[in-house]
């Protein structure tokens, strides 16, 4: 290993902490990278602005298209948000890698001394926090445009756990897509058939809190949904360093 | 591979043999289905097809995680080749899935779990191809593919899973009800045979074809590296 | 500092390095000339941790890359051809982002050298959208010694700049190469090249085809020498 190299003032000589390796260095990138992405957005606002307006029209155009009586309308409110919200997320999704990839910035992610999953993590966390702020921002739109109580805490946690299995499959997939010549078009087209197991078990999930049904018959589908959140997080950590690396 | 080996046309007599016996076997020597009649005789092609594709998907992704562990890349070529081969044999599953259920239910579409999860599995593919054909970087295309792989394949399972909850639960009014299988039916041992024989030789054409495309695609390999030379020199 | 040894690169069948050999000093200053498509950059990525080597030996501060890739992060600073700068972002917050990135200790005082160093300190507010290139390239400069590395590699820093702007940038990379860095700087500037460095070396056809220390040459001759070499 070589000496220090001499230097010119004294505040040069400090040496720097041991960051390598250590569980606080890791936590810190992660809540760094989520940290610039809500700072950033905050400046910008053109990722949840974009989000929320094409989620806004699409529930729109739902309410026209189906022209629904009070009784049909509560069992396919699941199946509109979560369409909804499976549609405004790879807007998000797109956006917030493009970001790394515009300006060559995922270099700079990948020169950092931290473990390449930690940029999966800061990324798909903050992934998760755009998506739940427009969700949050939906659920009362559609209760007020619906006359519908979305205010549940068993359709919160569906939310919860199915925004959690979007964004953990989103970000891999999405890493890939930013990187090809067909960026826009193909994060949807490589993402909805590999969410299917994830949006119908939310859909049916969240319906069967909104219609009050036993918990017995909702469990299963809760379980496919925790089942998925763990097996591609699981998988994602794994693959992700072949996703971004050279 | 300059040559084509010796084993290769013997596999290729092998597998047209092989493969006008299983014919003869499915339309003429089966016996015919007491309710269906003769367009029950679809189901065998069907089913093989079906595998096949499945087969051709878990190939992809294990030589997939292969190609990620090691990065060599005649572990990619299989995973090219193999995925060719299954969209194909998807795609006739699907359709001899549609013909089949005509004339029985009446409707070309049945929501059976099984042909539901073939048809995302085989969306999935056509996804894989696409994502492929997006990458320059022969490196990248072969890890992005790999990685794709992996996770569509695990998917498929839980999607299978999902859908046939859902059935069990609410089971569709038009067409089948029984969410267990497509047009349910007892075979008998002569049936079992032919099911068996049409299964062998499916997965010997599949063998056949991924060796064919995997001598091509060296060979186009080669072309390339040749043009490359002629045009720096 | 660093030794690299017959150091292959393909990207995909074609081949970009052929067999490179190149060496560094401690606190020496390397220019890399080369033409267009010679793989300067796809070397300097390799030295940088970004790019893996197909064959042969790197070996950076002591460690074999690319295993020991992550062992010799926190000693490079890059800057590259892009600023690896996020536009909605001040230039205060991209430095912040970075120094967490980078377990930097003393945080606010050191933002506040690195901003002063590159002439920055006035618009450390302003959001990175805002600046020019030449301000952008600073602020990437920043950015790259932000942790205090003892090896910095450069990818074309003076391209997209005007006059003025190249000259602010010759002052701060001197200023941080009389530090005792050891540095390597690719470039398309021969004159500019042989002004900074100490030794020059000339990248042509997947190896180094000349080295040369730059007391020893004028920029005539390292022209000369320079068509020479790269001459197809």
């Amino acid at each position: 290993m070589s000496e220090m190299p001499p230097t010119m003032n004294i505040t040069e000589q400090k040496i720097e902490p041991r960051a390598n390796g250590s569980l606080r260095a890791y936590l810190r990138s992660i809540a760094a990278i989520v940290w610039k992405d809500l700072a950033a957005e905050f400046r910008s606002r053109e990722l949840i602005g974009a989000m929320l307006v094409f989620a806004a029209l699409v529930i729109v155009v739902f309410n026209f298209a189906l022209e629904l009586d009070i009784r049909t309308r509560e069992t396919v409110t699941s199946g509109v948000l979560w369409v909804t919200f499976a549609f405004a997320g790879t807007l998000g999704l797109n956006r917030s890698m493009a970001i790394e990839k515009d300006r060559g910035c995922l270099d700079g992610l990948l020169l950092a001394p931290v473990d390449r999953s930690a940029i999966y993590f800061g990324k798909a966390i903050g992934n998760l926090f755009f998506m739940l702020i427009v969700e949050a921002i939906i659920l009362p739109m559609y209760s007020v445009l619906y006359n519908v109580n979305l205010f549940q805490p068993g359709l919160i946690f569906v939310i919860l756990l199915g925004s959690i299995g979007y964004t953990a499959v989103g970000t891999l997939l999405a890493s890939m897509a930013v990187q090809a010549r067909t960026r826009d078009v193909l994060l949807p087209i490589l993402l909805f058939p590999v969410l299917i197991p994830l949006l119908l078990a939310a859909v049916k999930a969240s319906n069967g809190f909104l219609q009050g049904f036993e918990i017995a018959e909702i469990m299963p589908w809760v379980n496919i949904m925790i089942a998925y959140d763990v097996i591609f997080i699981a998988v994602a950590f794994m693959v992700f360093d072949f996703v971004v690396e050279e | 591979m300059e040559h084509k080996p010796k084993a290769l046309t013997v596999l290729n007599w092998l597998t047209g043999a092989v493969f006008v016996v299983a014919l003869y076997i499915v339309l003429i020597w089966a016996p015919q289905e007491a309710i269906m009649g003769d367009v029950q005789r679809v189901f065998y092609f069907h089913v093989s097809a079906g595998w096949v594709g499945a087969l051709a998907f878990l190939v992809t992704a294990i030589v997939g995680g292969i190609y990620l562990a090691r990065g060599e890349q005649r572990w990619d070529r299989v995973a090219q080749a193999s995925v060719e081969i299954g969209v194909v044999f998807a795609f006739i599953n699907i359709v001899t899935g549609s013909i089949w259920a005509r004339p029985i239910w009446n409707t070309w579409w049945t929501w059976d779990p099984r042909l539901v999860t073939a048809t995302i599995m085989e969306l999935i593919y056509i996804a894989y191809m696409m994502l492929r054909r997006g990458i320059e970087d022969p490196d990248r295309r072969a890890r992005f593919g790999a990685v794709y792989s992996i996770v569509g394949f695990i998917s498929v399972p839980l999607t299978f899973l999902s859908i046939r909850i859902f059935r069990t639960i609410h089971p569709i009014v038009v067409g089948s009800s029984d969410p267990a299988a497509l047009g349910a039916f007892d075979m008998t041992v002569d049936m079992r045979v032919a099911f068996f024989f049409s299964l062998f030789t499916f997965t010997l054409l599949y063998i056949t074809l991924l060796w064919h495309r995997l001598r091509l695609q060296v060979k186009m390999e080669k072309i390339e590296e040749r043009k490359l030379r002629a045009l720096s020199s | 500092m660093i030794k690299v040894r017959r150091l292959v690169k393909t990207f995909g069948p074609k081949p970009v390095l052929r067999g490179l050999d190149f060496q560094v000093a401690q606190g020496e200053f390397v220019a890399l000339l080369g033409p267009n498509g010679a793989g300067k950059t796809t070397f300097l990525r390799i030295l940088a941790t970004l790019s893996r080597p197909k064959m042969g030996e790197v070996i950076v501060a002591g460690h074999h890359l690319p295993a020991e890739a992550a062992a010799v992060r926190r000693r490079l600073g890059v800057v590259s051809h892009q600023p690896l700068l996020y536009g909605d972002l001040s230039a205060e917050q991209n430095l912040r982002f970075y120094s967490w990135m980078y377990g930097v200790s003393d945080l606010k005082q050191r933002m506040d050298e690195v901003l002063n160093l590159v002439g920055l300190y006035l618009r450390r507010r302003d959001l990175v959208r805002e600046f020019s290139r030449g301000m952008q390239q600073r602020l990437a400069i920043g950015r790259a010694i932000l942790h205090r590395p003892d090896i910095l590699l450069f990818d074309e820093p003076h391209t997209g700049l005007d006059q003025e702007a190249a000259a602010m940038l010759d002052g701060v990379l001197r200023e941080i190469a009389a530090a005792g860095r050891t540095v390597v700087m690719t470039s398309h500037d021969i004159s500019r090249a042989a002004d900074l460095a100490d030794r020059v070396d000339i990248l042509s056809k997947g190896v180094i085809a000349a080295s040369e220390n730059t007391d020893a040459l004028d920029s005539i001759q390292l022209t000369e020498l320079y068509r020479a070499v790269t001459r197809v």
